[in-house]
């Protein structure tokens, strides 16, 4: 399962590389890629879990980067 | 942003009211000193204190309070202020250029149709785009965007395709015409039958295309990121080594000391402006080349594009135009235009490619009263009665089978014979042609370092050795099969360099298998085909092989200017820090040539979005 999202008010490429490897490393996430230039991300997932998978990403970032805004696209 | 900037210019007066006016009682100049550190730092140490709880040691924010809180501690405190100042500034210039260039992109792209105006029920009504339903009516009027793909049923215009190809000559369309979502028209009204959802409009697709470019990451941004994630651990574990070690086992060494030269260390310790300048210069690359109608799925794409060392093309519609035209009309005992006119008449009926493009190079109206007793000769050609004479138009074979005494004609390409009242009256060749700059474009990727360049063609022996002979192609392999091409490629991928590329330019019509297997698949007239835009890595937008030369040429700017900013940034870093170990550089010096190396790469990494147009 794939989704996009616009995210918005990261500070710097290097805060979105990091936010990037942190989501990674959730399980259930296959792929994680963040691009600091478009303000998009992109994950992939085990599309059994997404409730809870989806759910786990936003309090990361939330957790990582206070600032942020997220729109699913 | 502009809050920003007014705290950046009353703590820099602050500053240098500070640093000017020297007071009697030192604690005064010191009390403006830390005013205009409260007012330019604040953000930071805040966000730092935030981020500590949670964990975060090697946080820009973090290191940046340490450090001027550090060089407060030690008294120096015009060095606080300047190292909080310079860094908030280059922060400032960051973020400008970054805004600076998502504008530019986005303007660029700024081909989202907002609305459609549609039928319904004798009325117009305006509607959101992806609520039209294929085979209604749109009416798009002069200076609205073409919100759906479609054809047109009613009217004329020119249309400004500017956005989807780069090319500024507005098109002109008429009734009966496909046109594609995403162009302005220009100034006539025109009514649309709509042919596809909005989703799968091109304008749509185009938009999701370059949207999503910047998630595929080049191998130089993977290695920046990596980069950073190791430099800002080192620098301060060393910073802390400086601090305390040295004034331990050295006699004569001081911590004021030490610590100095530690604070420099953390001054620098920041990747943000290395980090940023990379994704910066790949964005813009990217930007600047759909700016020329050729659009890149990715960094990577762009990345690998520079590193090209064979380009392959398909023949038809790639490197020739892949539609028929009369290239010579050979009369014997009649003129050219009359020989032309007769075989007009004579193929007037047939729909064969042959036949239609005799009737462009006509270009006159035809009088069907003139044509009588029409006969499809199959496999052979036509007979008819033009003008009260009889005429036969055909191949070799017909001349033949009716007795006909010809000369043979050995150019290449299709050759229509005609006789005219049972005597042979010349012939017409037929053939497709080569594109314009097809001859110069395999001129210019030799000039620009492509070791080899390949022509794959299902086409016959002499057709394409013909056409590769002429546009001056290393290598031809004529007569493939698709399956045939595949092959090929496999067998070129093999004889390339480990590092090098292979790109392979299609129409995208046929070759998805062969766009997929090559490093880089290039579709070319994007604009035509649909699974072009789906199959290929890059996507040309229009069928000008020419834009590939463009498109490596930048990628190759665009790597240079990478490479520029890597090599700069990490070097005048790691000299910094250097100097600053061995207590030759004041903190003052880090700050500026960190702050400077910031500006100077992200100035450079905006460079590769300016392209010249044409």
């Amino acid at each position: 399962m794939k989704c996009k999202c616009k995210i918005k008010g990261l500070d710097c490429a290097n805060c979105a590389a990091e936010l990037e490897r942190t989501i990674q490393k959730i399980e259930g996430v296959s792929m994680a890629t963040i691009s600091f230039m478009a303000e998009r991300m992109e994950l992939e997932y085990d599309e059994n879990r997404e409730e809870e998978i989806i759910k786990k990403v936003i309090k990361v970032i939330k957790r990582e980067e206070p600032d942020v805004e997220i729109e699913m696209l | 942003m502009k809050k920003k900037r007014i705290k950046i210019i009353l703590a820099l007066i602050l500053f240098l009211f500070a640093m000017i006016v020297k007071f009697e009682n030192e604690w005064i100049n010191n009390a403006i000193f830390i005013a205009s550190y409260i007012i330019v730092g604040f953000e930071i140490v805040k966000k730092a204190i935030r981020n500590i709880v949670r964990g975060k040691v090697f946080d820009e924010n973090f290191l940046m309070t340490i450090a001027t809180l550090g060089a407060f501690g030690i008294g120096e405190f015009p060095e606080a202020v300047a190292v909080m100042l310079f860094y908030q500034v280059g922060e400032l210039f960051q973020s400008y250029a970054v805004d600076k260039s998502r504008k530019s992109i986005s303007s660029l792209m700024d081909i989202r149709p907002d609305f459609a105006n549609v039928y319904r029920n004798e009325k117009i009504e305006k509607v959101n785009p992806d609520e039209v339903k294929i085979g209604e009516v749109i009416i798009v009027k002069p200076g609205e965007k073409v919100p759906l793909d479609g054809n047109i049923v009613e009217g004329k215009t020119a249309l400004d395709t500017k956005a989807l190809t780069g090319e500024s000559m507005p098109r002109e369309v008429r009734e009966g015409d496909d046109i594609l979502s995403g162009c302005i028209n220009l100034n006539g009204v025109i009514k649309i039958e709509v042919k596809k959802e909005y989703g799968e409009s091109t304008v749509s697709k185009i938009l999701d295309l370059v949207e999503n470019a910047s998630s595929k990451k080049s191998k130089s941004e993977n290695f920046i990121t990596k980069f950073a994630r190791y430099y800002t651990p080192i620098v301060v574990i060393i910073a802390l080594l400086l601090a305390i070690i040295p004034p331990i086992v050295m006699d004569n060494a001081t911590f004021s000391d030490w610590i100095y030269r530690a604070l420099s260390f953390l001054v620098v310790s920041c990747p943000c402006a290395l980090v940023i300048s990379i994704p910066l210069s790949f964005f813009g690359g990217i930007g600047g080349a759909s700016k020329m109608g050729v659009l890149i799925k990715g960094s990577n794409y762009l990345e690998a594009l520079s590193n090209t060392e064979i380009t392959v093309f398909d023949k038809t519609g790639t490197l020739t135009k892949g539609v028929f035209e009369v290239q010579k009309v050979n009369a014997i005992g009649i003129s050219e235009e009359e020989l032309l006119k007769i075989a007009a008449y004579a193929e007037n009926y047939s729909n064969h490619p042959i036949s239609k493009s005799i009737k462009q190079a006509y270009k006159k109206e035809i009088d069907e009263k003139q044509i009588a007793n029409y006969e499809e000769l199959a496999g052979l050609g036509v007979a008819a009665r033009i003008e009260e004479q009889d005429v036969l138009v055909g191949n070799e074979k017909l001349m033949k089978e009716k007795g006909i005494q010809f000369e043979k004609c050995n150019e290449v390409g299709t050759i229509l014979y005609i006789a005219i009242k049972g005597k042979y009256a010349g012939y017409i060749l037929i053939s497709d042609t080569i594109k314009e700059d097809a001859k110069s474009t395999i001129q210019e990727l030799k000039k620009n370092h492509i070791k080899q360049t390949v022509m794959l063609t299902g086409d016959k022996k002499e057709v394409g050795e013909s056409v590769a002979k002429e546009i001056g192609i290393d290598m031809v392999y004529t007569e493939l099969l698709p399956d045939g091409k595949v092959k090929k490629v496999e067998d070129l991928l093999k004889t390339k360099s480990e590092k090098g590329k292979l790109a392979f330019v299609g129409d995208g019509i046929n070759d998805a298998p062969v766009l997929a297997l090559a490093d880089i698949g290039m579709a070319m007239g994007g604009l035509g085909a649909d699974s072009a835009i789906e199959a290929a890595d890059i996507v040309i937008m229009t069928d000008e092989p020419s834009k590939i030369v463009k498109a490596i040429k930048l990628s190759k700017k665009t790597m240079r200017i990478v490479k520029e900013n890597i090599i700069f940034a990490i070097g005048v870093k790691v000299f910094v820090l250097i100097l600053a170990a061995l207590g030759i550089s004041t903190m003052w010096q880090a700050v500026f040539a960190d702050v400077g190396v910031s500006v100077i790469a992200i100035l450079n990494a905006l460079r590769a979005l300016r392209v010249k147009n044409k």
